[in-house]
């Protein structure tokens, strides 16, 4: 008799359980993300700035090339210049949401880039191990033995200025570091079950890395590589901060901060405008992934 | 201890070489002739010829390397080209500026970083905890030169109380421990420390967070001991991991130091290099860059020799 209702309550257990459906890990990660307030906010700053970015021709702004003697570093909240003009008397505005195009892609484009190389080399490194693992590896600890300000500045300065100079020396500098976390990473997972699994049906080296083993580390690396977009934006803008990025009169943040530094002393805020656009985006990339690494820890 | 300690100086050997490799290497992926900056532009090619022979570069690449590597193995950087001066002794001149400016940084940002660390890690989930994590957070976001600006133009160009640029009053050569030259430090010296104060805060906050967590605190605590106690236990167990972060901290502040120098017209080594890279001045750069590489492997050095004589944990076996 007593284990009638026992039965019944696992009977409606049973029931109810087709209605949950079981989530896959990303769609709990995800729903996770959704949940944290502070991550929502960043993504929409970011979301606010990529599009104001990429639409930044049909907004109806000023031009951002033509300058103006005679309206030369007006004030922020002058009237038809609402965040001020440049030392040539370019529409701040305008130069900030342009500035927006080329100072994201040089300091997304070689986390990016790095992702793609240093995944493949530490996947490499970590799955066949041996020789090519401590190929890869010392060549990888002699990039460690410089600071990353000093081997990009270093780099992009034997290469000289240029945009491209400027992603290939970043990229070469974020490389090593990923490689290193994707191989860790790949030692962890090679002798599981499920690879030996792999590898005893038959499959070759090329499937299960690409197959068995990417699946289960894309997440860890894809985090590690989202916490380095904020370094790589500091970084590129700073290249061009120093002449050694892109060259004048291009529109982008980290030179413009250059190119007003003169400004100081005349109409310091509007000087100090561009740093604030690297500063929001940077902070937000940086809260935004601890909200993804927090969100992809189930165990917490 | 002594037999870790060997096995980590053999280790360097050879990462001391390959950096050597990668600097030496960095004048030779420049684009353009290495002589461009010594040659007249209306030069024969003989004249060509001869000052390439002078220089070594119409040697085999290794020949050039082991030449240059043994030169540099007896303190001979070469000449800088701009100054004619020996590369050495320019760059060491440069690098005490530095130095004094890290060690400015670092007494401010790990002073800060352990305190806000320590406070987080104990009040954490609290708004306390919040507030210091913010602070970090924004700390290793900030362009840091940017930040150089934004406190020039508060206390130099608003307030009048510090100079923006220079490392001390017009006339004065070197260096010195008064306040004449002091305030030129303060504004570098904030700036720098951002970014350890943040790193800093962070480490030692999840280091507290952890160590406050396991089952010995607990321990120490029922068996009556108070606060403070259980507080120098958690600072005992952080102090190898956050000594090392530290360590670390201070090798980006001695290479890193470039964009900071240049906001403020430090005479550092990263201004020297600065200098270096837009007069193409490659002996200089070549010299900078390896002495200051170095000066991280040591540190690192340093720092795993530290970290094990401090912390019993590590294995040396």
């Amino acid at each position: 008799m007593s284990e009638l209702p026992l039965s019944a309550t696992a009977d409606a257990a049973l029931q109810a359980a087709p209605a949950t459906k079981a989530r896959g890990y990303w769609a709990t990660v995800g729903r996770r993300i959704m949940r944290d307030k502070v991550s929502m906010a960043c993504a929409l700053v970011l979301l606010l700035i990529f599009l104001s970015a990429i639409l930044a021709p049909w907004l109806g702004l000023e031009d951002p090339y033509k300058g103006s003697m005679i309206r030369r570093l007006r004030h922020i909240g002058t009237v038809g210049y609402p965040l001020g003009t440049d030392e040539l008397g370019r529409d701040m505005l305008a130069r900030l949401i342009y500035g927006g195009r080329l100072s994201l892609v040089i300091g997304i484009l070689p986390v990016i880039l790095a992702f793609c190389i240093g995944t493949s080399l530490g996947i490499i490194a970590g799955y066949v191990g041996g020789k090519l693992n401590t190929a890869i590896m010392r060549t990888v600890d002699v990039f460690y033995a410089f600071p990353s300000v000093l081997l990009a500045i270093a780099i992009s300065g034997a290469l000289g200025a240029g945009i491209l100079n400027s992603i290939v020396a970043l990229t070469i500098v974020f490389v090593p570091q990923i490689t290193r976390v994707a191989e860790s990473v790949t030692t962890g997972v090679r002798n599981m079950d499920f690879v030996e699994a792999a590898r005893a049906s038959g499959a070759g080296a090329f499937t299960i890395m690409r197959v068995h083993i990417l699946g289960n580390v894309l997440g860890a690396i894809f985090v590690y590589a989202t916490s380095l977009i904020s370094v790589s934006m500091i970084l590129a803008a700073g290249l061009s901060f120093l002449g050694l990025g892109t060259k004048p009169p291009e529109p982008e943040w980290g030179l413009m901060l250059n190119t007003l530094r003169t400004a100081i002393y005349v109409n310091p805020w509007v000087a100090a405008l561009p740093g604030a656009m690297i500063f929001a985006v940077s902070i937000c990339f940086n809260l935004l992934s601890d909200g993804l690494r927090s969100a992809m820890d189930i165990r917490n | 201890m002594l037999a870790y300690t060997a096995r980590r100086i053999v280790y360097v050997v050879p990462i001391v070489i390959s950096v050597a490799l990668v600097c030496f290497l960095l004048v030779h992926i420049t684009p353009g002739d290495p002589l461009v900056a010594v040659l007249p532009a209306d030069a024969s090619q003989e004249l060509a010829a001869q000052l390439r022979a002078a220089y070594g570069f119409d040697r085999p690449l290794p020949v050039q390397f082991g030449l240059w590597l043994l030169r540099a193995l007896h303190g001979d950087l070469g000449n800088s080209i701009a100054t004619g001066r020996p590369v050495l002794a320019e760059v060491m001149r440069a690098v005490g500026n530095t130095v004094t400016l890290a060690i400015a940084a670092a007494i401010i940002g790990f002073t800060m970083g352990v305190l806000l660390g320590l406070i987080a890690g104990y009040f954490r989930e609290t708004w306390i905890d919040k507030v210091a994590t913010s602070f970090a957070i924004a700390g290793v976001s900030v362009p840091h030169y940017w930040l150089g600006m934004l406190l020039v133009i508060i206390f130099s160009v608003q307030l009048n109380w510090l100079p923006a640029v220079g490392a001390g009053p017009s006339g004065s050569n070197s260096w010195a421990w008064d306040w004449a030259h002091l305030k030129y430090l303060v504004l570098p010296a904030i700036t720098t420390s951002v970014i350890p104060m943040g790193i800093v805060t962070r480490t030692v906050r999840a280091l507290t967070g952890d160590i406050l967590s396991q089952d010995f605190v607990e321990a120490l605590r029922a068996k009556g001991l108070r606060e403070t106690g259980v507080f120098r236990h958690v600072i005992k167990n952080a102090a190898p991991t956050a000594l090392a972060v530290m360590g670390l901290q201070l090798g980006y502040m001695l290479g890193g130091s470039i964009l900071i120098e240049t906001v403020f017209s430090w005479p550092g080594s990263g201004f020297l290099l600065n200098s270096a890279i837009f007069q193409r001045d490659l002996p200089l750069l070549q010299g900078t860059i390896l002495i200051l590489a170095l000066f991280f492997v040591f540190l690192n050095l340093l720092v795993d020799i530290a970290q094990a004589a401090i912390d019993p944990r590590i294995k040396r076996g």
